[in-house]
């Protein structure tokens, strides 16, 4: 598969602080990798570094096969991005903002570019928003416009960070199936985010990073395999430890975790000795647990040092 | 990418209303000038002002001179301290270099944008002077006068080319300032900031061109020449001054831009 993103041992440090601490980077085209990790622990950094707005203190990283922050002027028209908060000028409308950020670098003929700009504001719902100033703009609203910036020239790569900050539940939903339709359709996707749920629902890949450092890259699949145990929700769970003897693994309330892949095998067990079942799964790990396995306490915080 | 930070320039209404500001000083000393009939002597008071009641098309050289010392500087500062901190205050500046603008082609960009604002606002107030003094004075014979500043009278030719002279040393003098918005503006996040750095400057200069003690340095101040474009209507035209304070601004202006550059194409954007 090839390879749209790769970093090797990347490294940014500011003073004494290593806020990227030599991380490998592998984001493989189709993909729609989660780019996890708390807040500080060095994600916007690396956003930054892959779109050459931060140059790298050593490593090296690889866009779309060219290497940044060199190749920018080749590989950077074929990636969208949304960086952060979204940005444009108050004072002019959506539209305009659109015009002008197309003009201001390479590969945005200005033949197709109202074509493109009429295209993308649908795309994101904001086909009806006509000359209101930015500034008149809802969070919202600007939220779906600086992706609509990103997805201008059609781009192979999507550099997106925390894109549905600001979204109300019911855009949240329409993002996420404008996301998962541009990847059918061949986009790779680069998700930054703390949202666990958002990234549970969306990614194809993960990665963590903890205080700079990449603890954790895997395909989601992998993270979340069954565990080889059955989940069993029952009101008597007393009585389940006593059916089957050395398998109950734990007890939480009305939640028995017994050893075993095969649900319907441990449910022939239950039923047969007189046990109501009222629930019945394949123990998986959600990604939750996942990350905070890898990941140490939330780096927000600042202990004494001793 | 110029023609887009032009468009970014002139279509914001702030720019529009900086130069109305500007042009409502010298308005304003034409109407007191006609209503009380007092014109400064010869010789005293802002430069040619007296000199307007010979030939009143001459208060477009009064009114840059009245702009001049203050008004143009801080507008010149506003805009040029605007240009790169600005863009990174609003956050679009990651947005442009992502797409990507290139530093040193957005750089170069917002040069000719505050250039094409200095110039714009110059013969602006320039032009408004002219139908200004125009139409409100009326000419009148004093004797002993003359429309050269050395007392003789120039022709209509001459001084219409010593006039485009004079519009172009005070646009290079601008375009010092300029620079030190600009050099400023890649150096921190905060326009306010960069303007203030630049009038600091500005301030300073002429604050230590009046001190005997720093007469050493006083060649080397960057507002030190610039009142020298009086010397375009001396007769005949004092060039010393002239290109001494062009070599200056030129010195100013290929370091600071140079500055400007190395520190802006090796610097983190992290705004």
């Amino acid at each position: 598969m090839t390879s749209v993103i790769t970093t090797r041992a990347l490294v940014k440090r500011y003073g004494a602080l290593r806020a990227v601490d030599g991380i490998d980077l592998d984001v493989r085209a189709g993909d729609v990798y989660g780019f996890l990790g708390a807040n500080g622990s060095g994600k916007t950094t690396t956003v930054r570094m892959l779109l050459g707005l931060v140059l790298p203190t050593s490593g090296e990283i690889e866009l779309l096969g060219g290497r940044m922050p060199r190749a920018g002027r080749r590989v950077l028209p074929r990636v969208g991005a949304l960086i952060e908060a979204p940005a444009s000028y108050g004072h002019l409308s959506g539209r305009e903002n659109l015009a002008l950020l197309d003009a201001s670098g390479p590969a945005g003929p200005w033949r197709t570019r109202k074509h493109r700009i009429a295209e993308v504001l649908e795309q994101v719902g904001l086909a009806g928003v006509g000359r209101r100033p930015v500034k008149a703009y809802s969070l919202g609203m600007r939220q779906r416009l600086g992706l609509a910036g990103a997805l201008l020239r059609r781009p192979e790569l999507l550099v997106l960070d925390e894109p549905t900050n600001g979204l109300d539940p019911q855009g949240i939903t329409e993002i996420r199936n404008l996301l998962l339709e541009l990847h059918r359709a061949g986009t790779t996707v680069f998700l930054s985010s703390h949202l666990l749920a958002e990234v549970e629902q969306l990614c194809t890949r993960v990665g963590v990073l903890d205080r700079g450092r990449l603890v954790l890259q895997e395909e989601l699949a992998t993270l979340t395999a069954p565990t080889g145990a059955t989940v069993v929700q029952t009101p008597t769970p007393d009585r389940v430890r006593q059916a089957l003897d050395g398998r109950v693994t734990a007890i939480d309330g009305e939640r028995v975790v017994v050893r075993g892949a095969d649900p319907a095998e441990v449910n022939r067990l239950l039923v047969s000795a007189g046990i109501p079942v009222t629930g019945l799964a394949l123990q998986r790990p959600t990604l939750e647990q996942v990350v905070l396995a890898a990941a140490g306490p939330s780096t927000d915080r600042v202990e004494a040092s001793r | 990418m110029i023609v887009v930070e032009l468009r970014k320039l002139f279509r914001r209404p702030r720019t529009w209303a900086t130069i109305a500001v500007l042009n409502a000083l010298p308005v304003l000393v034409a109407v007191l000038l006609v209503l009380t009939d007092l014109a400064p002597r010869p010789g005293e008071g802002p430069v040619f002002l007296s000199a307007v009641f010979i030939n009143p098309a001459l208060f477009a050289l009064a009114a840059l001179a009245i702009v001049l010392p203050l008004f143009l500087p801080i507008a010149v500062a506003v805009v040029a301290g605007d240009a790169v901190a600005g863009e990174a205050q609003a956050g679009t500046l990651r947005y442009l270099l992502a797409r990507p603008a290139g530093r040193t082609r957005l750089l170069v960009a917002k040069l000719v944008a505050v250039l094409a604002f200095v110039l714009v606002t110059v013969v602006i107030v320039a032009v408004v002077g002219y139908f200004v003094g125009t139409t409100l004075i009326e000419p009148q014979p004093v004797v002993g006068g003359g429309t050269s500043v050395s007392g003789t009278s120039l022709t209509q030719q001459e001084l219409v080319q010593r006039a485009l002279m004079a519009i172009g040393y005070v646009a290079l003098s601008m375009l010092g300032v300029a620079a030190f918005g600009l050099f400023f503006s890649t150096l921190t996040d905060s326009p306010l900031g960069a303007t203030m750095g630049a009038l600091a400057v500005l301030v300073a200069s002429s604050l230590l061109f009046t001190l005997d003690a720093a007469s050493p340095i006083a060649p080397y101040l960057p507002t030190r020449y610039w009142l020298s474009f009086v010397d375009f209507f001396r007769d005949p035209i004092l060039w010393r001054d002239i290109t001494r304070g062009i070599a200056l601004q030129g010195v100013y202006v290929g370091v600071l831009l140079a500055a400007a550059w190395a520190n802006f194409t090796t610097k983190d954007i992290t705004s």
